[in-house]
């Protein structure tokens, strides 16, 4: 007790004398050089990495981030060639601000519509804005390029003259998309990626029934990326343990058989499972050709659920065995041996002394399957057919198809919140700290 | 030192040099398109300018130009892409302007406006091709042989697996064609909420028989192998799968929908005055007319037209497998760009929400 309150001022009274080193500099100063300098260095040699992270990793993830609630389609123009960024829909932005939501518009609200077109004709900009308000209300896009075409011609009384070019430019909810647009930042994406929408007063409602798929995706991702886990926990788990308990030389053989796969293309390993499977392919053909199956009862295993679940099981599985393996080989065989001895049943033994072992093998290999298959894409998209997609095929669409990258990013995004609450929850009932990845 | 100094100044100007050394990428739809546009543009064009072609494949060509010029780092000089996407990617600043005049009159002396067909010149495009999409079948497997695009929805008559690729477009088309819809109609009922819901319903009687395709060369594959009995297909890959490849395969006209490929620019295309030169020297009659004795799509330019011969095989006559053949058009459809460009997003969401289900 006495040695722990021996505070530096109480060593000081003992030791009147400062401690220098060699050269007569104070200890204490020398020290501090001495570990600022290591720490320096530390930091220097983990500093390509941490530079290599921030620009691979954080940014296009925040930009990402950003991109889900931010757009200047509606509001700033940038020519892709010199640069240059001019304001767009400017003065109906300032009508949107003087008037609240709900305000039937207007002569003055159609004259600064009519001055927007105008500068939107101008800088060339009308498909860009009207994509945007297309992403919320379909059919606007033309509404917008076919106005701004006319926009020199347009004459007072404003309103009269642009409802004659379209009577749907009366529409309310026009005019609420228009309004939502006017503000760079927005939270609408996020709301279609949960198939919510605007009504005409500003009030969330769900999209129409046969136009709602978002939701219904996140669920069904979430269900086969459990189940694709679950699958490779049941084969892997006999696997990793005849591995861990075969002589050496015949257990490195094994782990070639497993790893061989896991060196192969993802693409190759994909399509030969599209050989396998298809209707006229190899497992069908046997089945037909050895009488169990009928010729016109082929089993039908690939392009839907099936097929997604089978090839990504597959190509999962190592992800798996390995976590599996890495934990069970420095099991000691004797503590099973102990239990039995003891008189514990085989099942027992297993189930109170060798299981509760490799616990942090599963966990880290159900964590890395369940993470890895939730943000599948490549094998989904060849082998799912019509109801073996996932989120990320979606994803892929608005990146791709649609353009409508504020929405991808919106959909990726909540892909990642959801993710990083499961990991939470992870670690709330297992512990992060019992994680073993080898 | 000395040594070093003149090594690295080798090296720089070898890679000076192969940077300017011309050279253009294009970037198209792969498989016998492809083969057919490095034989009659690619090559003769490295022959006269000595501007080397690379030819890139892309399941969808439109797909990588936003990422590219957003990202301020683009590679295509040249791409191939389809109207809608053409006119969307230049609604949205993504694509350079194409200067009408530096196309080639027709030998005739018509002027390239006039050449043309109409549709064919956009702001930011220059058309080559018109296509189809048209639905085929594969001889072997099918014993009552479809006529119509109705017996391709129809499961009863002819059973078995259907090919039609993952997109709203063509395939809402060809249901509402199927059920009876005239082919100038089709795109005034799409246009309306009973339209849409009457397409989804005739897709609905064969949801379960469709295995969807994305690249343009699957569908002779899927054909060949036997998994589909019939497939929508682009009409040029069933004539080369049939005549090239001499697989058993027999394209149905009725219901075929006909869309342009144009040629567009990126903006910030790294050698875009040679692309411009590629797309001008590319797109004048005689080249048009070459490209057809590739593949059987239709030159954009009329006066190719007479110039359309005979296949790469010596022995095909062309004209009977152009989907602008007169014998072919009795039910055919012309895509509506604008329409698309606007119902895009709408209709795809609900075809995804409709597959999703």
């Amino acid at each position: 007790m006495s040695d722990a309150t021996l505070s530096p001022a109480a060593m000081a009274d003992t030791m009147p004398e400062q401690l220098t080193t060699a050269d007569g500099k104070p200890l204490k100063q020398a020290l501090i050089r001495a570990q600022s300098h290591a720490r320096r260095r530390a930091f220097l040699l983990v500093a390509p990495l941490l530079a290599f992270i921030l620009l691979t990793f954080v940014m296009p993830i925040g930009q990402m981030l950003h991109r889900s609630v931010h757009n200047e389609g509606f509001t700033w123009h940038e020519d892709v060639a010199s640069g240059e960024r001019t304001r767009i829909m400017a003065n109906l932005s300032q009508w949107f601000d003087q008037n609240e939501l709900g305000t039937e518009p207007g002569e003055a609200a159609f004259a600064a519509l009519a001055a927007d077109l105008v500068v939107l004709r101008e800088v060339k900009a009308a498909g860009q804005a009207g994509t945007r308000i297309n992403y919320e209300r379909s059919g606007s896009r033309s509404m917008f390029t076919k106005a701004a075409r006319r926009a020199q011609r347009l004459e007072a009384p404003f309103k009269e003259a642009i409802v004659d070019l379209d009577e749907d430019w009366l529409d309310p909810d026009l005019w609420r998309v228009m309004r939502d647009a006017s503000s760079s930042y927005t939270a609408n994406f996020y709301l279609a990626a949960l198939d919510r929408t605007k009504d005409a007063d500003g009030n969330v409602t769900p999209v129409n029934e046969n136009r709602q798929v978002y939701v219904k995706l996140f669920q069904r991702t979430l269900f086969l990326s459990i189940v694709i886990t679950f699958m490779t926990f049941i084969l892997a788990y006999p696997i990793a343990h005849l591995l861990a308990t075969l002589p050496l030389a015949k257990s490195n053989l094994l782990m070639i058989l497993v790893l061989l796969p896991f060196w192969t293309s993802l693409l190759v390993r994909t399509t030969s499972w599209m050989v396998l499977l298809q209707s006229q392919g190899v497992v069908n053909d046997a089945l037909v050709s050895t009488g169990i199956l009928a010729d016109d009862n082929r089993l039908e295993m690939m392009y839907n659920q099936a097929g997604t679940l089978i090839a990504m099981t597959h190509i999962l599985l190592p992800f798996m065995v390995l976590p599996l393996y890495s934990v069970m080989r420095p099991i000691n065989p004797s503590y099973v041996r102990a239990a039995r001895s003891l008189g514990a049943t085989s099942w027992t033994a297993f189930r109170r002394v060798y299981f509760p072992q490799t616990v942090p093998g599963i966990g880290a290999g159900a964590l890395l399957v369940f993470i890895l298959a939730v943000g599948y894409y490549i094998t989904p998209a060849l082998v799912g057919g019509a109801d073996g997609q996932l989120i990320s095929n979606l994803i892929a669409f608005h990146m791709q198809n649609s353009l409508n990258w504020s929405l991808a990013a919106a959909l990726a995004a909540l892909l990642l919140g959801g993710i990083l609450l499961l990991y939470w929850l992870y670690d709330r009932l297992v512990g992060i700290d019992n994680l073993k990845l080898g | 030192m000395k040594v070093k100094t003149a090594l690295l100044a080798t090296a720089l100007t070898t890679a000076a040099g192969a940077t300017f050394a011309q050279e253009v990428t294009v970037m198209s739809w792969g498989g016998a398109y492809t083969k057919s546009q490095v034989e009659a543009y690619h090559k003769p064009f490295t022959e006269e300018t000595g501007i080397k072609i690379v030819s890139v494949d892309a399941g969808n060509p439109a797909t990588p130009i936003k990422a590219q010029v957003e990202a301020g780092n683009v590679s295509i000089d040249v791409a191939d892409v389809e109207f809608s996407d053409a006119v969307r990617l230049c609604d949205e600043g993504l694509l350079e302007e194409i200067d009408l005049s530096i196309l080639p009159s027709a030998p005739d002396g018509t002027p390239a406006e006039d050449d043309f067909i109409d549709g064919a010149l956009q702001d930011c495009a220059v058309a080559n091709i018109v296509w189809s999409t048209v639905f085929a079948y594969n001889t072997e497997n099918v014993s009552d042989a479809p006529t119509t695009i109705s017996d391709f929805f129809d499961t009863t008559k002819i059973p078995g697996k259907r090919g039609l690729r993952k997109s709203a477009k063509a395939t809402l088309e060809m249901a509402l064609m199927a059920d009876g819809v005239a082919s100038e109609e089709v795109y005034d009922v799409l246009d309306t909420d009973e339209g849409v819901d009457r397409a989804f319903a005739v897709l609905d009687k064969i949801k379960d028989d469709i295995v969807w395709w994305e690249a343009g060369a699957q569908p002779p594959q899927l054909l060949a192998d036997g998994e589909v009995v019939m497939s929508t297909a682009y009409n040029g890959r069933i004539f080369n799968a049939a005549i090239a490849e001499s697989q058993p395969l027999e394209v149905v006209w009725d219901g075929q929908i006909l869309d342009f490929d144009l040629f567009v620019v990126p903006k910030g295309a790294p050698n875009k005055e040679a692309a411009m030169d590629f797309i001008a020297f590319s797109t004048d009659t005689q080249r048009l007319a070459d490209q057809a004795s590739w593949i059987s799509y239709g030159p954009a330019r009329k006066s190719s037209g007479d110039l359309v011969g005979i296949f790469s095989d010596g022995s095909t006559e062309m004209a009977p497998h152009m989907p602008t053949a007169e014998a072919n058009l009795g039910n055919a459809l012309v895509n509506d760009f604008e329409f698309w460009v606007d119902k895009d997003t709408e209709l795809n969401e609900r075809f995804n929400a409709w597959l999703a289900n």
